[in-house]
């Protein structure tokens, strides 16, 4: 049905008619649109129902398109976003840092307000005049030469004391050019009062008038006060606040140049005091400055100081956020990511949850950013801070649609085809999409006119906003969504989905409630088992990349590269760094003409200071700092005026201009000119200063005048003062930053820790996205009210105990099970009959009909054939007749089902060999002719281990003559005790073992004994222990017995074959039979204790398992004792659990693993000994290991299934089992992992973690769970199920049934 | 699980009733008050653990909402105060608590009332209410309100009828996008009055005052903006009070039902 209309579906999405839905609907009514009941629409339908049904035939027809050519769709839309952003390119970047732009003083004119047609490089805040023009003059003052006489005070006392002089002349400075008489007072900015907060600075900042901050303003600008100022550094000091200060400080402004700079401190080791005096001008005038200039120049020449004077440099400042602006900020930031954690966090039934959940996000910005866009496109420049409205504008537009839509489309039956879901899903949705953005439309409409501009622009960018977001909606997020549901049909080859017959139609109309799983269906797949060899190739993606990016340290070396380069910049970058020093090189250079000036930087040739004739006609623009100076001025210095140095070099202070006095505010705080402004209450926010080229003055003072000028109580300083008195504030400083940094440090640690543990919780490494913690409520077995499906595998079952079982031993092709009430069985792995019967004494004697009638039963069965052959009679009699097909049932069709019906026969084969006699053992001949039963045995027992029809070909061969059998059956009583051996049915078997055809059995009262599991009988029992059996290893012909009291025996086999009947091996039949291995019914087989290790434990022994030679012990001791098998001696005991010893994994390739009561998985090197690694991963004891060559796979108590790299110890993933499920595990392949639980068992595809099948044991599955898992060489599973074994083949073929 | 939510509204109803009579000045010792006679209830309830678990539940959900109402007080009124943030950094801390220090606490007693009123009144009324139950609507609706604040602080407008008008708009549309229900509106209501009546009444104690007070010496928009942040407090707690905090099995949520958008 689905491919014929296919091509119906393809076309559709062409203008067609607007019932196309309806007759789609029509002829496959599972694809109704949910606004079912207008499919008849009623003879008159409102306005209402009409436009409702046209909306949602638009969307339909929509969903199609997209769906079906999702590529073009994306580009286009992808086109189209970039599109609308291109105009964004235009917005300056955001930042607060202030900006620069330079222009030359000669033909500066102040610019006008309106913008002018050839801005060319010119920024466009430049426009109208500055707030004020800064004219800093740069003062440089040294006493020389200095004296010996001299104290450290006379190194800034004098030159700041000249500050006042300086300033007298600047104040009275008068320039007359005919054209008026002109003085700082006109020109200055006025300042008329401080801020009302700032009462502490009254003192020190002017407070009327000119705008002329000097050091002078210490001493409120009189040489009186400084005069008599004990101690200057103190007054300089009690102005600092208190604490960390990070940006302009008082002295800062005041010096106008930074601290360390001043110069000004009792050891100061250039001897040479930098200040700046500070004019603020309100208005520009370039005669009045020159001649200042002049003036002050002609006074105080700074001899061989050349620094620029031509260029001016304009600074704009953003506007400033503070930090308690950022805090509303922040808040809303975090309400906005709240809001999108909480919305996506609804995202469900995807493939890639948190692919959509981008997507989502990704449409939401891009339509916010195509709405900023397209209104720069129209002219709407934004006024609006973008950062503020930036939150109110997500949460106006939303994520509701996109969330809706997805939730609609996941909830379409998931066996439709992609396309038509997604056509569907978007028409059920259509209406509330629509209403839904009328409503906001119309609010915004409200909000319009509301005629307060900054609202009035919000809701523009809004509507724009909300339409460019239900664009990308339809068609970026729905193509997005169709990708995601097509590639979750293609992974979902591998999942198993629930049974969705009899699943009801969705019910209609847009208010359909809440169905979280999509309709299951029946199990469409059996299992594939992965050959090894794709393992490593079928990692998840993500670990992959995370493994790639581990394994090559990309991000490592990515950092290290990057701060390479950053520092290679920085060096380059810095003023007193390379750049600068290359810049002397060359410039020293290049007058010789050597060709090394060729490979400078352009810039350098076109240096401002030349500007050739060709060059910039007004401006140019520099954004970064200004380009080192590249005149060639190795070291400007200006030797004291007072003679010649002679010896006293070191004694004379040198004054010297650099480049970097040049624009010397640079070196200033950012903040320092805001600052200096927001004192008025002058903000410089958005807009721009301009900074005038500094006037250098050089002061030269004679000793002479530095005594004078001394206060008498300079000299009481101590003249060297300590170190630590200057030095402390600086390292207070230090100490301050260290700690600060330290908390913030801590800090962002333990926010990083908070992330964490909320981002990864604490399943970390566990596949979170598609199928990360795989829940058993997923599986159909409960909670939807579906029946469990009749599952492709189905398990047969083994039934015949009377108790609980208890213990399970195999060797692969045999299984003895033992029960609580004593009984051994034993089954035939291939098939599951039951071999054979160690029953319990008591219960034998007493219920001996019954068995008689049942070996009658067996017998027929086992002996119909070779009758049948020969042609004999037939002594079984009616029980034949009823048994007559099972063999053949048995090998043809061995379904369940079937099994399930018939009345349970497996009672009626039970070979209860044990009343058999044990002639064998007797050696002695036999009563009546010669026993060829004997014969049979042996020659079967030879060719251990049986091949697959074991029961089906171990009696026909060489069965004996009929009446022998019969005569062993009917005639032979119960087995004689053998001697020595008495079985002992008194004491319950705690451990049992298989291997070969001998089940090894330890009891509670310390006995062991040695079955023969074919025959039944008991070939040999030993008591030297007296405490009760709890674990045994059988290996080789050693047997390993822990015993409650924790010591541990070693047990040898020994075999001896009786010499009369070595010429009987080889017995006509044998060649059908293949190879067996140790022990023949005619041998005699001893039980020795070679060794007993006494104490081997402090504590009970809990787990021994062996393996290679080696044995492995657990106890409650917290230790694991690892023995050689040969001599039983204790190669190492191994520490490092801290909890008892509750699972040990070791195989054939001295892989050691053990898992603890704390919940720790240790891995061992068996050959030295060693920890290889140690995770924790369970809460509660660790039920049990399984490796394989990759992975370790735990269990535990919390019912979490682990699954671990066994190289790294990392955790792959986790399995959530439910509640008190077993903790069994079983590996079949590579690949393929079994669980057991409530009446069930699963497969799990160990590469994903995905949920392959569940096979439910029994029809009542009453909260039994599967306690023992065993896994055959044939890859079938064996578990316990309450009194009951289930066989589970597992299929080796993938089929898909569609 | 609806009736064990029930339980616990009644539960939180019945604490609640004897607080209503009190008046504002009082709130924070009868708050406190109250604390101490639900613990002290708890601790002589030898038998009943399902009561003290109720108990255990109200509080933490009182405890929830008295943050949140801190949080929200401390942020908003640094939104009015930033106007004349200076710039330096050492002072954040002091315009963070510029205000006087019990405006935060008032402000989460408030809270705590308001927000375990909503779903007590929900409860009595029978209706409990269903509309947008999620914390994305909810986060949505705290943000619009941390909006509208935000524009009535830092917006210019002509003058204070128009701001009034707007804000009063605009908490209307928050109480449509986000409640819709009559008991939530009639709340809202009696918040704002409530809440403007004690205003005017420390304005008029001399407690402080407003800078630019436009309405009987109070700013006029403050109904608008207690109204909305009553709606918003309550929708905060519904949705607390949805969430069965029991100990030891968390986490069983009401079903919303899958359609929000479409509520008519």
């Amino acid at each position: 049905m689905r491919v014929c209309i296919n091509p119906h579906l393809s076309s559709l999405w062409f203008p067609r008619s607007l019932d196309a839905p309806r007759r789609l609907v029509l002829a496959h009514p599972r694809t109704a649109p949910p606004d079912g009941r207008q499919l008849t629409p009623p003879p008159r339908m409102t306005v209402r129902e009409r436009l409702r049904e046209k909306i949602s035939a638009a969307f339909y027809r929509h969903g199609l398109l997209c769906a079906s050519y999702p590529v073009p769709i994306i580009l286009f839309t992808s086109a189209s976003i970039l599109a609308c952003c291109y105009p964004l390119l235009r917005l300056p970047l955001p930042g607060t840092g202030p900006v620069e732009f330079t222009t030359r003083v000669r033909d500066y004119t102040v610019p006008s307000h309106e913008p002018q047609g050839d801005l060319g490089e010119r920024p466009d805040w430049y426009r109208g005049p500055p707030v004020a023009y800064i004219q800093p003059v740069l003062v440089k003052a040294a006493v020389s030469p200095w004296d010996s006489t001299l104290v450290p005070v006379d190194v800034f006392r004098s030159p700041l004391g000249r500050v006042f002089s300086l300033l007298e002349e600047i104040r009275n400075h008068v320039h007359d050019d005919g054209s008026g008489v002109r003085s700082l007072e006109a020109l200055c900015l006025q300042v008329t009062d401080l801020l009302p907060g700032l009462r502490r600075m009254q003192r020190v900042l002017p407070e009327h008038g000119c705008l002329l901050v000097s050091p002078g303003n210490y001493w409120q600008n009189q040489r009186e006060l400084f005069d008599s100022d004990p101690d200057l550094l103190k007054t300089v000091h009690q102005h600092e606040p208190k604490g960390l200060h990070t940006s302009a400080t008082l002295r800062d402004l005041l010096f106008g140049v930074p601290v360390k700079h001043t110069g000004v401190s009792l050891y100061s080791r250039k001897r040479v005091v930098t200040y700046t005096i500070t004019m603020v001008l309100g208005s520009y005038d370039a005669r009045f400055l020159s001649s200042l200039r002049a003036r002050l120049r002609q006074l105080h020449p700074s001899v061989n100081c050349s620094l620029r004077e031509d260029h001016m440099v304009h600074v704009h400042f953003k506007e400033e956020i503070g930090m308690a602006e950022l805090i509303p900020l922040v808040t809303t930031y975090i309400i906005l990511f709240a809001y999108i954690y909480f919305s996506t966090r609804k995202i469900d039934m995807v493939k890639s949850k948190w692919g959509l959940a981008l997507a989502a996000v990704v449409t939401v910005l891009s339509s916010l950013l195509m709405s900023v866009g397209l209104c720069t496109l129209f002219g709407l420049t934004p006024t609006l801070n973008g950062g503020e409205i930036f939150p109110y504008l997500v949460v106006v537009i939303g994520l509701e649609n996109v969330l809706v839509l997805t939730k609609s489309v996941v909830s379409t039956p998931v066996d439709l085809e992609v396309k038509l879901r997604i056509a569907q899903g978007l028409s059920n949705e259509s209406w509330s999409i629509m209403k839904n953005m009328a409503t906001e439309l119309c609010i915004i409409l409200i909000g319009y006119f509301t005629l307060v501009p900054a609202i009035q622009e919000f809701c523009l960018f809004a509507v724009v906003g909300l339409v460019s977001d239900f664009f990308l909606q339809m068609f970026f997020f729905t193509t997005v969504l169709s990708i995601d549901i097509r590639r979750m049909e293609l992974a979902d080859l591998n999942r198993r989905l629930p049974a969705e017959a009899g699943m009801p139609l969705p019910k209609p109309g847009p208010l359909r409630p809440r169905e979280a799983p999509p309709p299951p269906r029946p199990s469409p797949h059996t299992i594939t088992l992965q050959t090894p060899a794709f393992r490593n190739l079928r990692l998840p993606k993500r670990l992959r990349v995370v493994y790639f990016l581990a394994r090559t340290r990309l991000a490592q070396r990515f950092i290290m590269v990057g701060t390479v380069i950053w520092i290679g910049i920085l060096a380059y970058t810095d003023p007193a760094g390379l750049r600068t020093y290359l810049a002397a090189q060359v410039s020293e250079q290049s007058p010789l003409g050597e060709g090394g000036a060729g490979g400078l930087p352009p810039h350098l040739g076109v240096a401002p200071v030349f500007p050739g004739p060709g060059g910039d006609p007004a401006d140019t623009l520099s954004v970064l700092p200004a380009p080192a100076e590249p005149t060639p001025l190795p070291e400007n210095q200006s030797q004291g005026h007072h003679g010649a140095p002679g010896e006293g070099v070191p004694l004379v202070p040198q004054i010297s201009w650099g480049a970097e006095d040049e624009e010397g505010w640079r070196r200033l705080s950012f903040r320092h000119w805001p600052s200096l402004f927001s004192y008025y209450n002058i903000t410089l926010a958005k807009r721009y200063i301009s900074i005038l080229p500094v006037i250098p003055i050089t002061l030269h003072l004679s000793p002479r005048e530095a005594i004078e000028t001394r206060h008498p109580q300079d000299t009481r300083h101590p003249p060297p003062p300590s170190l630590k008195t200057n030095d402390l504030p600086a390292d207070l400083t230090l100490y301050k930053v260290a700690a600060l940094g330290l908390a913030a440090g801590v800090l962002l640690v333990l926010l990083l820790f908070c992330l964490y543990r909320v981002l990864c919780s604490r399943n970390y490494g566990q596949n979170g996205v598609a199928h990360g913690r795989r829940r058993r409520g997923d599986l159909p077995c409960d909670d939807y009210g579906y029946s469990p499906p009749i599952s492709e595998i189905s398990p047969l079952l083994l039934c015949g105990h009377s108790m609980d079982i208890e213990c399970l031993a195999s060797d692969g092709m045999l299984l003895a099970s033992c029960c609580l009430a004593g009984q051994i069985r034993v089954w035939d792995t291939q098939t599951g009959d039951c071999l054979t019967v160690i029953p319990k004494h008591g219960l034998r004697r007493s219920s001996s009909s019954g068995c008689w009638e049942q070996r009658d039963g067996w017998d027929a069965v086992g002996v119909a054939e070779p009758e049948n052959l020969g042609g004999g009679t037939e002594p079984g009699g009616g029980v034949f007749d009823e048994d007559k097909g099972y063999p053949l049932r048995r090998r043809t069709t061995p379904r369940p089902a079937l099994f399930e019906n018939q009345p349970d026969l497996t009672p009626l084969i039970d070979t209860n060999f044990d009343s058999q006699p044990p002639s064998h053992l007797l050696l002695t001949p036999p009563r009546n002719g010669f026993d060829f039963g004997g014969l049979v045995e042996k020659a079967y027992l030879e060719h251990e281990p049986p091949s697959p029809g074991l029961t089906a070909s171990y009696p026909s061969p060489l069965s004996g003559p009929p009446p022998q059998r019969r005569r062993s059956l009917g005639y032979i009583q119960p087995p004689a005790p053998q001697g020595q051996e008495t079985p002992d049915w008194e004491s319950a078997v705690w451990a049992m073992e298989l291997r070969g055809n001998l089940i090894a059995a330890g009891r509670s009262n310390g006995k062991l004994e040695l079955w023969d599991a074919v025959e039944g009988s008991l070939r040999c029992s030993n008591e030297d222990g007296v405490s009760g059996i709890t674990a045994l290893a059988f290996l080789n012909n050693r047997i390993v017995a822990a015993r409650l009291d924790g010591s541990l025996d070693f047990f040898t086999v020994d075999i001896n074959k009786p010499l009369g009947l070595l010429q009987y091996r080889g017995p006509p039949g044998r060649s059908n039979m293949p190879p067996s291995p140790c022990y023949s019914s005619e041998d005699v087989i001893s039980c020795q204790l070679t060794r007993s290790v006494q104490c081997a434990h402090q504590k009970p022994i809990t787990v021994l398992r062996a393996a290679a030679g080696r044995v492995v012990t657990g106890s409650q001791d917290h230790t694991v004792r690892v023995y050689r098998l040969e001599d039983s001696c204790c190669l190492f005991t191994l520490q490092g659990h801290s909890g008892g010893i509750t699972a040990i994994y070791i195989d054939q390739t001295m892989v050691l693993a053990s898992g603890g009561q704390d919940g720790a998985i240790c891995l061992w090197d068996v050959l030295t000994g060693s920890r290889v690694s140690h995770v924790y991963g369970h809460r509660g004891d660790v039920t049990s290991l399984v490796c394989t060559t990759s992975c370790v796979i735990s269990s535990g108590l919390d019912d979490l299934i682990c699954i671990w790299d066994r190289s790294t110890g990392i955790k792959l993933y986790s399995i959530q089992q439910e509640v008190g499920c077993g903790a069994s595990l079983g590996v079949i392949s590579e690949s393929l992992l079994v669980t057991g639980g409530q009446g069930c068992v699963s497969f799990w595809d160990l590469n994903f973690g995905d949920l392959l099948q569940t096979v439910y044991l029994g029809q009542s599955s009453d909260g039994q769970g599967v306690r023992q898992l065993v896994v055959l060489n044939n890859a079938a599973i064996v578990c316990d199920f309450g009194s009951e074994l289930s066989l589970v083949y597992v299929p080796a073929v993938l089929e898909k049934l569609d | 699980m609806p009736r064990l939510e029930e339980h616990c509204w009644s539960r939180s109803c019945a604490s609640r009733v004897e607080s209503k009579t009190f008046s504002g000045g009082n709130w924070v010792a009868s708050r406190a008050e109250e604390m101490m006679s639900i613990v002290t209830t708890v601790l002589s309830n030898a038998y009943g653990s399902l009561h003290s678990v109720r108990a255990a539940h109200l509080i933490r959900r009182g405890l929830v909402l008295f943050t949140v109402g801190v949080v929200l007080a401390l942020v908003l009124n640094l939104l009015q105060l930033q106007r004349n943030v200076t710039l330096f950094p050492e002072e954040v801390m002091a315009t963070l608590f510029s205000s006087a220090w019990w405006i935060p606490p008032c402000c989460g007693t408030a809270a705590a009332v308001v927000g375990l009123l909503y779903p007590c009144i929900d409860s009595h009324l029978g209706e409990p209410h269903k509309f947008k139950r999620e914390w994305a609507s909810v986060m949505r609706c705290i943000a619009v309100f941390v909006g509208i604040n935000h524009a009535s602080a830092k917006l210019h407008f002509a003058n204070n009828a128009q701001l009034s008008l707007t804000l009063a708009a605009l908490s209307l549309g928050l109480w449509w996008m986000f409640d819709r229900s009559r008991s939530g509106f009639g709340l809202g209501i009696g918040t704002a009055f409530l809440a403007t009546v004690i205003t005017q009444l420390l304005v008029y104690n001399g407690v402080y005052q407003y800078t630019y007070p436009d309405f009987l010496y109070v700013r006029s928009w403050l109904p608008c903006i207690f109204f909305s942040g009553g709606v918003t407090v309550g929708n905060i707690g519904r949705q607390l009070a949805m969430i069965c905090l029991c100990p030891g099995k968390c986490s069983c949520y009401f079903q919303p039902h899958a359609n929000h958008i479409s509520a008519c």
